[in-house]
């Protein structure tokens, strides 16, 4: 059946349609990142794999880095079944693949963030690990965090593949299909120049006259959850601190339940069994607290959102910066060539001053000055209408993506919300399961 | 029903046990042969169930035929009985603060019903205070010294620490002291004991506390005055003491990994209070959020509830026990040391006649010593199998406590995250619904 899955749908499943409903519960939450673009029409992308490699780094010196593994497979149409296709021909055809190193992300979401300025670019996984709890290591070529990068970085690619104006970009299709000569491709694009000057701008201090009221507020908030987001991940990892050593501590009675038993007749057994759950609660904390790390992940990636939130803004600001230079610029240069025009000094000039004092100049040079200014005008003119253009498309396409943004944003924490609320559920069940097998035992002594 | 000797109830037939006078009481009377017997039948009424692992002896015997009860029973409660058995019921309840001009205090009542001759009245009600049951335990103490007496919770509390008037504390300490008087009253010995009658009866309890006093002191003087060495102690009394010494250890391991959890969980619960107010004060810059936001603020408070409340009941039911035991396990020692001062007593006394030659017969005190040591023995033994099935109880009623308390706790924070799900999918549908029509 070919589901009726126009571009409407929020949720691509891609894949087979012989779900259940639970699948598709589920299939909901895990996808909710793929939205139906041309280009997850044609491809199914995943980070497969890490790997650790060794070689030289660019200064000669022998390094140790994780490469990463891209798999791109052709997406399965809506009608096509797996249990439909000819017999013998059943598994789809192997993926093509490439290995990818994290500076090579790196690069790539920066030649985005400078070719689409007005996109709130999506963040990448942290490049050093934070907001830890103490036990977590922070190591960056620990397995646990390496496997939790790895998930990062599919996530990545998946957000930019889904994104209405990003999924169209060549480089980032050349990333996930051409392995040797991308990095070449990349810098051939002759980004960096503008991305040296925009970083410029960027951390230059300026004045904007007539703010754009919805960007200013957007600032603010991003700056808001920017802060609400980092205290919450800090508090977390206390809590999460603080909620293994309760855990822990209660393997103690294992042990000591044991010894006790060892002097006891009736009661020996008792004890010693419900020690033995004591032990399994103890160590059930591991896995609860790996899998909150998920959704500190999914925090940790609106945290670095706002940063790029907050990019898009300052971008405005400086666009509507440059438009008011601009326009001032022009206001003086047509008062100059008034005053040129007919004698009287408003503005001062330095070429005014020196023709006062030392004598008016001739009505040829009097003349070319004004043709001069004349020209000065008409380009300033037209340079003002550019800029007002760019800045209109810049403001149009920019608040497009906001909106964009904060939709996904508000479904997106929504789930991250409900996963960990499920999570503390699961959490709670395994302690009353743990605590009547314990009761059980107690019961028997 | 019966085998051998007449099954005695206390309150009927043969002689009630007050009037044969204790062999370690002031009268002189010899009691041989009759004690032996009677001790074992009145160790056996009362019909709590008495697990003896001897092989089979009278006792034995008698506890398979007498018992219909079967442990089942007594787990539901482990001071009920079949009542033809039972004529002596106490309880302690009711706590009242007394405030006078020098001291404010608390008095519990007691109440009593009895059909026992030795009471004048079939019901009592007093009032008492924590001063007069730590009175009536020196008194069975020093009175039955061969007997193991129940403990009293502790005395002394830090002011500043600990509030005594607090309703917790109080209802904490109403329960242990009910928990003594209960295990007192059950005592095939101790509950004909006149001081146990006057607390039970006496309008005002003449305490004459000097008196109290000197024989506490008269007590560690006997002590010293022994002077006679043991020879060998009975393989059983040696396991005893050994026992008790690493139970005591064992439960001072576990106060500490209480204690411990306590101080950890104390730690979690500030940080946890933290945590939700960083959600409480996201809720101000967010629209569509606001609900889950809120939610989940809310349900990490209610666990925060949850946790306090476990916490509170953990150093209030949990600790207090497990001292109590502590305490007990102490008087029980200085019982085996007083057992053991008797059996050196008995054994000095018998050298020290065979050295002057009396052998064809052996001297009447040596013949005292003996019985003193024997019914002390015998005593003991009863007293440890009592002890030990109580203590079997109050173990699988602390602990299945503690399990209780602890799945109670998961059971409120997860009913909180639960329906703060259903609220949060009822309003995902509503949208869903809303947005497709």
């Amino acid at each position: 059946m070919m589901a009726d899955s126009g571009s409407n749908e929020e949720v691509a499943v891609i894949g087979n349609t012989d779900i259940t409903s639970t699948e598709s519960e589920s299939n909901i939450i895990n996808t909710m990142v793929e939205r139906e673009t041309a280009l997850l029409r044609k491809m199914e992308i995943n980070v497969a794999e890490a790997e650790k490699r060794t070689g030289k780094n660019t200064v000669n010196m022998q390094e140790t880095y994780t490469v990463y593994l891209i798999e791109i497979r052709k997406a399965h149409k809506q009608s096509q079944r797996p249990a439909e296709t000819v017999p013998g021909v059943g598994a789809p055809a192997a993926p093509d693949t490439l290995w990818r190193r994290y500076s090579d992300f790196e690069l790539l979401r920066t030649f985005l963030l400078v070719t689409y300025p007005y996109i709130i670019i999506p963040p990448l996984p942290e490049k050093r690990a934070e907001f830890q709890w103490h036990k977590l290591s922070a190591d960056n070529l620990d397995p646990d965090f390496v496997e939790r990068r790895r998930v990062g970085l599919e996530n990545f690619l998946l957000r930019v593949a889904s994104h209405p104006v990003l999924s169209n970009d060549k480089i980032f299709f050349f990333f996930l299909t051409e392995e040797k000569g991308w990095r070449e491709a990349v810098l051939e694009t002759g980004f960096q120049d503008k991305a040296d000057s925009r970083l410029k701008s960027l951390s230059a201090m300026f004045r904007v006259k007539n703010p754009d009221k919805r960007f200013t507020a957007m600032k603010q908030y991003s700056d808001e959850l920017n802060t609400v987001i980092s205290q919450l991940l800090r508090v977390r990892a206390r809590v999460a601190d603080r909620l293994y050593g309760v855990y822990k501590v209660h393997g103690n009675y294992g042990r000591v339940f044991s010894e006790w038993s060892a002097i006891e007749k009736e009661m020996g057994d008792g004890l010693q069994s419900a020690g033995h759950h004591m032990d399994t609660y103890a160590a059930s904390i591991d896995d609860i607290l790996e899998e909150e790390e998920h959704y500190a992940d999914q925090l940790k990636e609106y945290l670095f959102y706002t940063d790029a939130v907050r990019s898009v803004c300052k971008k405005h600001d400086l666009i509507q910066y440059e438009l008011e230079m601009a326009a001032q610029d022009l206001v003086s240069k047509k008062q100059q060539r008034e005053e040129l025009a007919t004698g009287t000094v408003r503005v001062f000039s330095l070429k005014g001053m020196t023709s006062k004092l030392f004598g008016t100049e001739s009505q040829e040079q009097r003349e070319s000055r004004l043709a001069a200014l004349e020209q000065s005008i008409q380009e300033g003119e037209e340079a003002l209408k550019e800029k007002n253009t760019e800045c209109q498309e810049f403001v149009q396409m920019a608040w497009e993506d906001i909106e964009r943004f904060k939709e996904q944003k508000d479904k997106d924490l929504r789930e991250a919300l409900i996963s960990y609320a499920i999570m503390q559920i699961s959490m709670c069940k395994k302690g009353i399961q743990v605590w009547s097998n314990a009761k059980e035992c107690f019961n028997k002594m | 029903m019966s085998v051998g000797a007449p099954r005695a109830l206390a309150s009927s037939g043969q002689k009630p046990i007050t009037e044969i006078l204790h062999p370690l009481s002031a009268a002189e009377e010899p009691l041989s042969a009759t004690v032996g017997g009677d001790k074992q039948e009145v160790g056996l009424t009362n019909g709590t169930p008495v697990e003896t692992s001897s092989p089979a002896s009278t006792s034995s015997l008698f506890n398979r035929l007498q018992l219909d009860d079967d442990l089942e029973a007594d787990v539901r409660d482990p001071y009920a009985d079949s009542s033809e058995t039972r004529d002596l019921f106490v309880t302690v309840d009711d706590p009242k603060k007394h405030v006078s001009t020098m001291e404010t205090y608390i008095t519990y009542r007691v109440s009593t019903k009895t059909s026992r001759v030795e009471f004048d009245l079939p019901e009592y009600c007093v009032r008492r205070r924590y001063q007069d049951f730590d009175w009536l335990r020196i008194k069975l103490e020093d009175s039955q010294p061969t007997h193991l007496i129940p403990p009293l919770p502790e005395k002394f509390v830090m002011k500043g620490v600990v509030d005594r008037f607090s309703e917790e504390f109080v209802e904490t300490r109403m329960k242990a002291l009910d928990k003594f008087l209960k295990r007192v009253a059950d005592h095939p010995v101790l509950s004909f004991n006149p001081h146990l009658n006057a607390f039970l009866t006496a309008k005002d309890l003449n305490k004459r506390q000097g008196l109290a006093l000197l024989s506490k002191v008269g007590e560690s003087v006997k002590h010293v005055a022994g002077g006679y060495k043991l020879r060998a102690r009975p393989a059983e009394f040696c396991a005893m003491g050994e026992y008790l010494d690493t139970f005591n250890q064992k439960l001072g391991t576990i106060d500490r990994i209480a204690q411990r959890i306590l101080k950890e969980q104390s730690e979690y619960l500030t940080e946890l209070r933290e945590y939700g107010s960083v959600y409480s004060s996201w809720v101000g810059s967010e629209d569509e959020l606001l609900r889950p936001l809120e939610g989940v603020a809310g349900c990490v408070t209610t666990s925060c509830g949850a946790l306090e409340d476990l916490g509170e009941n953990m150093s209030q039911d949990f600790l207090p026990v497990l001292r109590e035991y502590v305490l007990y396990i102490e008087s029980m020692k200085n019982v085996l040391r007083k057992r053991d001062q008797s059996q050196a007593e008995y054994e000095g006394r018998l050298e020290a006649a065979i050295l002057r030659k009396q052998e064809d017969r052996t001297p009447v005190e040596v013949e005292k010593c003996q019985d003193k040591m024997e019914c002390f023995n015998a005593d003991l033994k009863a007293d440890w199998e009592r002890w030990q099935s109580n203590k079997r109880q109050d173990f699988k009623q602390l602990l299945t406590g503690m399990a209780d308390r602890n799945i109670n706790s998961y059971e409120k924070s997860q009913a909180a995250w639960e329906s703060l799900i259903t609220l949060l999918q009822d309003k995902q549908t509503e949208d869903k619904t809303s947005e497709t029509n």
